[in-house]
């Protein structure tokens, strides 16, 4: 056995070495049926309830980050190099509890215990990552765990009075676990692990499971294995195994490629790789777009964002994923890479009918390429859901705007949940351009909605709902565009 | 008793953190899963129907055991016994044999060596339908007089006299969607046969009895050979109460038959498409009024889904007829209550049980009396309260003897500022062409006890050792309400001790034998009764024993603050005084049996006291809603609730507020969707939104009322908290009924059914335009 054939990770601080698995062993089962650690666990097995939730500790961009994920849905092979952190690791060294659980047990914050360790776990990864978070941090950190006995307030409690007990702390006592936030000095023993167990060369980790380091050697692994399941953060091909029980003969994991990880902003675009996770595409694109912020938080949970990828979320390319609406909108470049090199798709001809994309064989997406505002433009998008927090959309919505003078000179439109695939609003579009952006025309315009689009009926939403709803977004669009202030147009931003 | 002077930790009244808190929190708690399994264990995934309604023809199974994994399959005729799982009807086959009744029905079961083995083996069967005209829906079942059960009636007085000389008579129709538990842990259970063809099964259940009676006819055996044991559930709300005896007789079969432990875990989906859920209820009613709003008349149709199968429907609905009242009396009314059998999952108990179908029927009509009479809704509330010493007796006969809802009432409608902000409100949606705001009062009141009157009964086994610690088992199950906590903090009283000297063990059927189902609110009533009877039992034995070993009165012996008094200048701990008793052969051990009283109850008229006594609540919702959306949010929440004198307020919180949100998802985000051919594709948490933390308001204020003491002689003279509180969520549906009825200046009604998903209130909104439109 080469140790290129062997996933080392951290386990609650202890170096873990893994051989010989199922490519799609997921951590979670792992934990339970092979190390018998049953703290973590499975409520839906689609990282949807939150019950499952780790915390992993990366390196990026110098600084040590700790973000939860939903073991359920992750496999095993990802979790080499880097350092894992489940319920049964928190306790302090002298078997006290952490202030994450301590807070949670003073705030009578658990009743049948099955969510708990989840809501730990996420508790901790918001320790680790904010000092005093609001109401609106907590709900957004919280998003993706389920409680059903509780009703959340005490839950909300114990986030906020978990930093209360780290101030008891002797600096002895003190972990890179137990003190909040960022501690330089408490981290650099984690960050030499991290360093010492950083793959030096492609690996190749259970039966199938390959995972280059550059983006040459991905390339050419592709052109090799051109029937290969590429894998970014797995918050989809997960799935596939734990509800599909579908076999995966050939994996490809994108998920150690520096060059794939980073973000770049040149020549009037924003350039985010494939291996980008969603909660780093938001964060920079919200430097750009922050009308953007919306989409952003309600955008699956946070342990999706942080594994999932916005390249993954484009390549799969739903008619219901939520960042392509806006990304339509925004003109944004599909940028494609195979043994045969590299070329450029405008988005919107990228998807070419349900699950249909302009992919040949062995291409891939290296990167999208957001354009840079323009100045004048207003931008808003829109997420219709059952659930604010969390929740697939019915209908999402995206709308860029530039008016000269009260019209509209340049206009794009684009929608999710409305056709086979994401798609805009051409005909709507066209009944707005260079016409005064006023309730008449946006009236008449919204009726043109019905031509552009053919919504279907299911358990999200009606078509007639749909097509409702899609209309009445671009009223509202229209009067914040007017100046209606976003309090008085949207449940949302309504501030009593 | 004085509670209040109680030293111990974990005293009667104190807010003592649940017993297994700190194992919750290090995730050190073991649920069924989690149990470390014996060598051997096999495991177990079940094939299901495809069809809502057909015939089978055929079934080849070879694929499946030819599978990877695959040890055994069982079909309905390698039940050794009862190929039943039907608590209350023999109507639910654990394998279906010829007939299907409903998509996801248990057909056949695979054993396999993995989990993965079986999942994926139990799709390759080859079944071949005939498939037959399915029954999908309530209208579907009334027109074709499809029912689970028959048919009752309730009259009292005679409504079609009131009704005819009303000065006012409204006639409607709600529709109410079902509701699916989300337990966080799926249904379980691990079977591992015993010596001499007895069976261990570690079931996630309420019921643990009924699983034992019921494993017992299906491996042909008597309940002495079967043991079923729960420590914990994650999570019941009523979902495991009938439901986990399927797994627990499919594990135990497999296990009988191949000689292994045997594991059956339903996925998340399994176990939404295979198991029951609340009832959706059709309602229509005819209700006749004066110029105040008082109620003269009222006629309710009342008609469930039951799905395929009677399981728990005939309680459910009977708790549905009961609380058509809720808090107010009609004088005439005449209920009709149809159990309709549809070709869907059967559906079962859930938190409320009909209570809340029950409750929403009435307050809609007072909703709707107030729009007709433009009239806040508060006002014609008031107006039809049960009165204290008249208008106080039920539909079914009972009196209301312990009516504290005006009082509660008023002094909620003080505390939320309720009049202040509906003048707010009003003038906010005067000049908010978008958003507009509602607000509503809804109340409460909940009969407590089983309405099958020989469920209400309990037992419990103290065992106290020489060294003064305490095992404490009873007939109730743990499913997070902080039953094991409230029990022990009843011990811990009695005896004076801090409740770190007592040990909760696992309900099982071979310590406290004959239980009732954890279910009806009644965990702590009747088990914290039972408990207390069993360490009264020990503590008088010990009071005899000191009285006679020290030659003082009975009287003079008192237990303190974890020591015992003896006389004026004696005193021994606890520890001492049981190793001492133990020496001198003094039994330190004893059961403990409790049975409600003054309840009687005749179901064929449907008269009599079918509760002990009534628990009360209330809540004011406001919310906002977007008109263009059809989206809410909900923005400030006040609920006054009545649990008595507090076991655990800290607990009793707990519940209130768990129900109230719970309750609200119900009637909000929460719906389930079932296709043309009776699939549910609602059966994941990616398809079936329950609330998540910012669907807290941000405004949420919750009281216990601190006046109240159950009037009943209740334990500590607490009230039950488990089930009433979730009809505080009726409140918001009602906010958002007055936000969108605000469109229309509150001059029409909108018609809106529940769950008000945003397409529901945009539908409602659109159907108050046009009326507005047409003059209406």
């Amino acid at each position: 056995m080469s140790s290129l054939n062997i996933i080392r990770f951290y386990l609650n601080g202890q170096l873990h070495e893994v051989a010989n698995v199922e490519s799609t062993t997921t951590l979670l089962n792992y934990l339970r049926e092979t190390l018998l650690q049953t703290g973590s666990k499975e409520g839906c097995a689609e990282g949807d309830c939150g019950a499952c939730t780790v915390v992993i500790a990366e390196q990026q961009d110098g600084r040590l980050r700790f973000r939860s994920i939903n073991s359920c849905i992750q496999f095993l092979p990802t979790l080499d190099g880097k350092a894992l952190y489940t319920v049964e690791g928190l306790r302090n060294k002298d078997g006290s509890l952490h202030p994450a659980q301590q807070a949670m047990v003073d705030c009578h914050a658990s009743q049948c215990g099955f969510c708990t360790p989840g809501f730990v776990m996420s508790l901790f990864a918001l320790y680790k990552s904010e000092n005093r978070p609001d109401r609106q941090l907590i709900d957004d950190a919280l998003a993706g765990n389920l409680c059903r006995c509780t009703g959340y307030r005490p839950i909300i409690d114990a986030a906020g009075q978990m930093y209360e007990y780290g101030k008891e702390q002797t600096a002895e006592q003190q972990t890179v676990i137990n003190s909040p936030g960022s501690v330089k000095a408490l981290e650099k023993e984690l960050v030499e692990q991290l360093e010492m167990i950083k793959p030096a060369k492609d690996k190749k980790l259970g039966r199938h499971f390959y995972a280059p380091l550059s983006l040459d050697s991905l390339t050419s692994c592709y052109a090799e294995h051109p029937e290969a399941t590429l894998l970014a953060g797995g918050t989809d091909v997960g799935l596939w195994v734990t509800k599909q029980y579908r076999d995966l003969p050939e994996i490809i994991y994108l998920g150690q490629i520096e060059e794939l990880k980073r973000i770049n902003i040149a020549e009037g675009f924003i350039q985010i790789g494939a291996s980008v996770s969603l909660t780093d595409a938001f964060e920079c694109l919200l430097e750009h777009y922050p009308d953007l912020d919306e989409i952003a938080r309600r955008f699956a949970s946070p342990p999706i964002r942080n594994a999932g990828t916005l390249c993954g979320n484009v390549a799969n390319g739903s008619p219901i994923g939520d960042s392509m609406p806006a990304l339509l909108c925004l003109g944004t470049i599909v940028r494609l890479r195979s043994a045969a090199g590299s070329r450029d798709v405008p988005m919107h001809k990228f998807y070419l009918g349900y699950q249909q994309k302009d992919l040949q064989q062995a291409e891939f997406v290296e990167a999208v390429l957001i354009p840079l505002p323009e100045e004048q433009h207003v931008f808003r998008s829109y997420k219709i859901s059952k659930r604010f927090d969390q929740d697939i959309s019915a209908v999402c919505a995206a709308f860029n705007l530039v008016l000269k003078d009260g019209v509209v000179d340049e206009i794009s439109i684009a929608y999710g949940g409305m056709a086979a695939i994401p798609q805009r609003a051409l005909q709507c579009e066209k009944s707005l351009l260079g016409q005064n952006f006023e309730l008449a025309i946006v009236e008449k315009s919204m009726q043109v909605l019905s031509e552009d689009f053919t919504p279907l009926t299911d358990m999200r939403a009606s078509a007639d709902y749909r097509i409702k709803v899609a209309a009445n977004l671009l009223l509202r669009f229209y009067h914040e565009v007017n100046g209606a202030a976003k309090n008085t147009t949207h449940v949302l931003r309504y501030v009593g | 008793m004085s509670t209040a002077k109680s030293k111990i930790k974990g005293s009667v009244g104190s807010e003592h953190a649940h017993e297994s808190a700190h194992l919750h929190v290090s995730g050190e708690a073991r649920y069924v899963d989690d149990i470390r399994e014996p060598r051997g264990t096999l495991y177990v995934a079940i094939g299901c129907s495809e069809k809502a309604h057909a015939r089978i023809k055929t079934m080849d199974l070879t694929a499946v055991l030819a599978a990877p994994g695959v040890v055994d399959v069982l079909t309905a005729s390698d039940v050794p016994g009862t190929n039943n799982h039907g608590p209350v009807v023999a109507d639910d086959p654990l394998f279906a044999d010829a007939l299907v009744e409903y998509q996801g029905q248990s057909i056949f079961a695979v054993i396999a060596r993995s989990v993965g083995a079986a999942r994926r083996a139990a799709r390759m069967a080859k079944i071949d339908y005939e498939e037959l005209e399915p029954i999908l829906s309530i209208e579907d079942a009334l027109e074709n007089e499809s029912y689970v059960i028959p048919t009752i009636n309730l009259d009292r007085g005679d409504s079609s006299a009131a009704l005819a000389i009303s000065a006012h008579r409204l006639q409607g129709q709600l529709s109410m969607g079902g509701q699916d538990h989300f337990y966080l842990e799926g249904q379980v259970a691990l079977a591992l046969p015993k010596e001499d063809g007895d069976m261990l099964i570690y079931s996630s259940t309420q019921h643990p009895t009924e699983g034992q009676h019921l494993v017992a006819h299906a491996l042909n055996k008597q309940s002495k050979d079967i043991v079923v044991e729960c420590r914990r559930m994650g999570g019941g709300f009523g979902g495991k109460e009938t439901q986990p005896a399927l797994l627990a007789c499919i594990a135990a079969v497999a296990a009988q038959k191949t000689g292994h432990p045997v594991k059956c875990r339903l996925d998340r989906d399994e176990d939404m498409i295979i198991t029951g859920k609340r009832h959706g209820f059709l309602v229509d009613y005819d209700v006749g009024f004066n110029e105040t709003g008082l109620i003269e008349g009222i006629d309710f149709m009342l008609a469930s889904n039951c799905g395929r199968s009677a399981d728990l429907s005939g309680p459910v609905n009977d708790r549905a007829v009961f609380h058509s009242d809720n808090c107010y009396f009609l004088e005439n009314i005449h209920i009709t209550s149809h159990r309709c059998k549809t070709h869907t999952v059967s559906n079962t108990a859930f938190r409320g049980f009909g209570g809340p179908q029950g409750m929403m029927a009435i307050e809609y009509v007072i909703d709707e009396i107030a729009r007709h009479l433009k009239k806040d809704p508060l006002d014609i509330r008031k107006v039809n309260f049960y009165g204290i010493d008249e208008r106080n007796v039920t539909p079914y006969q009972m009196t209301v003897e312990d009516n504290i809802i005006h009082r509660l009432v008023d002094e909620l409608e003080t505390k939320s500022e309720y009049q202040k902000r509906r003048a707010e409100i009003a003038s906010y949606n005067k000049t908010s062409p978008i958003l507009k705001r509602g607000l509503a009062l809804t109340p409460v009141k909940f009969g407590i006890s089983f309405t099958a009157t020989f469920f209400n009964q309990a037992g419990a086994l103290i065992n106290v050792y020489r060294d003064g610690s305490v095992i404490l088992n009873h007939g109730g199950t743990e499913m997070g309400q902080g039953l094991y906590t409230k029990v022990a903090q009843v011990v811990a009283e009695e005896f004076q001790l801090d409740i770190g000297q007592i040990k909760c063990s696992a309900t099982d059927t071979s310590k406290v034998p004959n239980t009732s189902a954890t279910a009806a609110s009644s965990g702590s009533d009747l088990n914290g009764m039972a408990a207390k009877v069993a360490a009264k039992t020990i503590k008088d034995r010990l009071v005899n024993f000191v009285s006679g070993e020290y030659g003082v009165p009975v009287e003079s012996v008192i237990f303190q603050n974890g020591e015992v008094h003896i006389g004026s200048d004696k005193k021994m701990s606890f520890a001492e005084l049981t190793e001492r008793a133990y020496m001198a052969r003094i039994s330190l051990s004893s059961s403990g049996y409790y049975r409600t009283p003054k309840i009687k109850y005749d179901p064929a008229s449907l008269s009599g006291r079918p509760f002990f006594y009534f628990s009360y609540g209330a809540a004011v919702s406001e919310v906002v809603i977007d008109t263009l959306t059809g989206e809410h949010k909900v923005l400030r929440v006040d609920i006054l609730h009545d649990v008595g004198a507090s076991l655990n307020p800290a607990i009793d919180m707990g519940q209130v507020e768990g129900g109230f949100i719970q309750g609200m998802g119900w009637l909000t985000s929460e719906e389930l969707v079932w296709n043309e051919s009776g699939r549910l594709t609602t059966h994941a948490p990616s398809t079936y939104k329950i609330p998540v933390c910012s669907d807290l308001p941000q405004d949420f204020n919750v009281e216990l009322v601190d006046w109240s003491e159950n009037r009943e002689e209740t334990v500590y003279r607490s009230k039950a908290v488990g089930e009433p509180p979730f009809m505080l969520g009726i409140s918001v549906f009602h906010a958002i009924k007055d936000a969108v009825e605000s469109c229309g200046d509150y001059k029409s009604s909108s018609r809106i059914n529940a769950p008000a998903t945003a397409e529901e209130v945009l539908n409602a909104i659109s159907r108050v335009n046009e009326a507005v439109k047409s003059g209406a």
